[in-house]
């Protein structure tokens, strides 16, 4: 199975743009004995926006949460910025500039959104001033998070926990940020404003590889998409060149 | 025949000062449980050898808080060191891994202290001399020192956990252990600490309780049980349940001691854990959980 993957890969000639930041390659994991993983690979340039795009259940969270060292693959291996992270431990993974928004959000429901924020914000090596001027950039994007920045975590909306989820993961200075289907179950209004930031990450240079359901957004904001099957990359194409209708999508997301 | 209002105000007081030694001995424990998981049998037994610390620095130096600053430092290390011999190679597996591995340990400084310090009970002298009169008591002043001393012992624990970020880590990983280390926050090292401190603060209250009943192997058993009653009522993981839960269980001891004997006036403290158990098993003094 990893060798179709790995073939429908190299038979492709479309790469990352400019120099690869992230590169996974041919991972497999394990929940138990069950195998989720069966190689997969993919790659994220410089502040490239790359999506990813499968059924439910194929593995797309969990190529994440191998990315961010939260289940450690047992073969294949993940490089960022050329060396191998497969089995550094998270937190040295976010210190090296890997944000991480997981599918439930997770923020911390007991703190405040201040708080929230203090968890990534708090580490060696940023003066208060860089602190203070992290938080106002996010409370600027995110204005209702200003107001709140008092209330516990758990007392906001869904929509508000995506917001301060996504602004948690910016308090690291991130080069990429892994957004795990940010825009399920929110409102209209709340899917654009996710929609925006996502531009914003985009023009402040911050890599993002998106796993969604929501296709005509994933193809807008991304620039590549790679197709996940059943714990295997089966395809992946430049967004410009897919239709919202396109029989690939058909193939990879239909029922 | 009702009792008489100066016995009622010395029990408040002498239930009061017991409340607040529970306290700083089970905000360890419950903060340990709170973050890990962990239910530390092995607490009692640190802070036993806490009292044992202070009694050697005291011989050494004469000076009672050297004692104390240095048993709650040497018992902090002894912890991280036992959390990371013992503990972390067994996070993540059925509790009942942890409650033998923590069990065992106690047992095993029990002895240790049985051997090297024998079964005979040592003293620590007050080092507050004065007392004051109480009705018809002269009451130590030592004992309303040991009542202020934990309280801001906890109290400064409480600011360190709401404003520091060492604070603000441990109560996210608390929360959510996999995210805040997601997040950066170097959970390996929080859990030692939090083992450090938890332990830090059992060895202090043995001390602070040495020249109340003295020093022997045993010492730890009798807090370690209570700690739980109030861990328990107090909601497992709440700082402020068990403080809520010490300061409660002590008085009512103290009130139930003016009618039956001390040693039965512990019945209360067992009646409260069962009737908790049973109608309320998050705690008496948490926020009813959604």
């Amino acid at each position: 199975m990893s060798e179709v993957g790995a073939a429908a890969l190299s038979g492709n000639p479309r790469e990352a743009t400019g120099t690869v930041l992230l590169a996974v390659d041919g991972i497999h994991t394990y929940y138990g004995k069950s195998h989720i993983l069966h190689g997969v690979s993919l790659e994220v340039g410089r502040g490239e926006v790359v999506g990813l795009l499968g059924r439910n259940g194929v593995g797309k969270s969990t190529t994440l949460k191998a990315i961010v060292g939260i289940v450690h693959p047992s073969r294949g291996d993940v490089r960022f910025e050329g060396d191998s992270i497969t089995q550094l431990p998270s937190h040295r993974l976010a210190r090296l500039g890997i944000g991480y928004v997981p599918e439930d959000r997770r923020i911390f429901p007991l703190l405040t959104v201040l708080e929230n924020l203090r968890v990534g914000l708090d580490r060696q090596g940023v003066t208060k001033a860089r602190k203070a001027e992290l938080v106002d950039k996010v409370y600027t994007y995110f204005p209702v998070l200003a107001e709140r920045r008092n209330q516990s975590g758990g007392t906001l909306s869904g929509g508000e926990q995506q917001m301060l989820a996504i602004a948690r993961a910016m308090m690291l200075e991130p080069k990429i940020i892994l957004l795990d289907e940010p825009t399920e179950g929110l409102m209209p209004r709340m899917v654009s404003q996710i929609r925006e930031i996502i531009d914003v990450l985009h023009r402040e240079a911050v890599a993002v590889l998106l796993v969604e359901q929501n296709v005509p957004l994933t193809l807008e904001a991304s620039r590549r998409i790679y197709f996940i099957e059943k714990g295997v990359v089966r395809h992946h194409a430049l967004a410009s060149e897919l239709q919202v209708d396109d029989p690939v999508i058909h193939q990879y997301l239909g029922v | 025949m009702g009792i008489p209002l100066d016995q009622i105000l010395i029990q408040t007081i002498n239930g009061i000062v017991t409340g607040m030694i529970l306290a700083l001995v089970a905000s360890g424990l419950t903060l340990i449980f709170g973050i890990m998981d962990v239910v530390n049998f092995a607490h009692g037994e640190l802070f036993m050898l806490g009292a044992y610390v202070g009694v050697l620095t005291l011989a050494v130096t004469g000076d009672f808080w050297i004692a104390l600053i240095s048993a709650s430092l040497l018992i902090a290390l002894l912890g991280a060191a036992i959390y990371l011999v013992t503990l972390r190679p067994l996070i993540g597996r059925d509790p009942l891994t942890t409650i033998l591995a923590t069990f065992g340990i106690s047992l095993v400084l029990q002895n240790y202290a049985l051997w090297q310090f024998g079964p005979v009970s040592r003293k620590i002298a007050e080092p507050i001399a004065g007392h004051f009169n109480l009705f018809y008591l002269d009451y130590p002043w030592y004992r309303v020192a040991v009542a202020l001393l934990s309280a801001a012992i906890i109290g400064g624990f409480w600011l360190f956990l709401k404003f520091g970020t060492w604070g603000i880590w441990i109560r996210a990983t608390t929360q959510d252990r996999v995210m805040a280390q997601a997040m950066g926050v170097p959970v390996p090292w929080v859990l030692a600490g939090v083992f450090a401190i938890g332990s830090g603060m059992a060895a202090a209250s043995g001390v602070l309780f040495g020249p109340f009943g003295g020093v022997d192997p045993t010492m730890g058993l009798n807090w370690i049980l209570r700690a739980f009653i109030v861990v328990v009522v107090g909601g497992m993981g709440s700082l402020g349940g068990s403080l809520a839960a010490a300061i409660f269980i002590s008085l009512l001891e103290a009130y139930a001691s003016l009618w039956v004997s001390p040693s039965q006036a512990v019945i209360v403290s067992f009646v409260v854990l069962i009737v908790t158990l049973l109608f309320r098993p998050t705690g008496l003094f948490v926020a009813t959980p959604k």
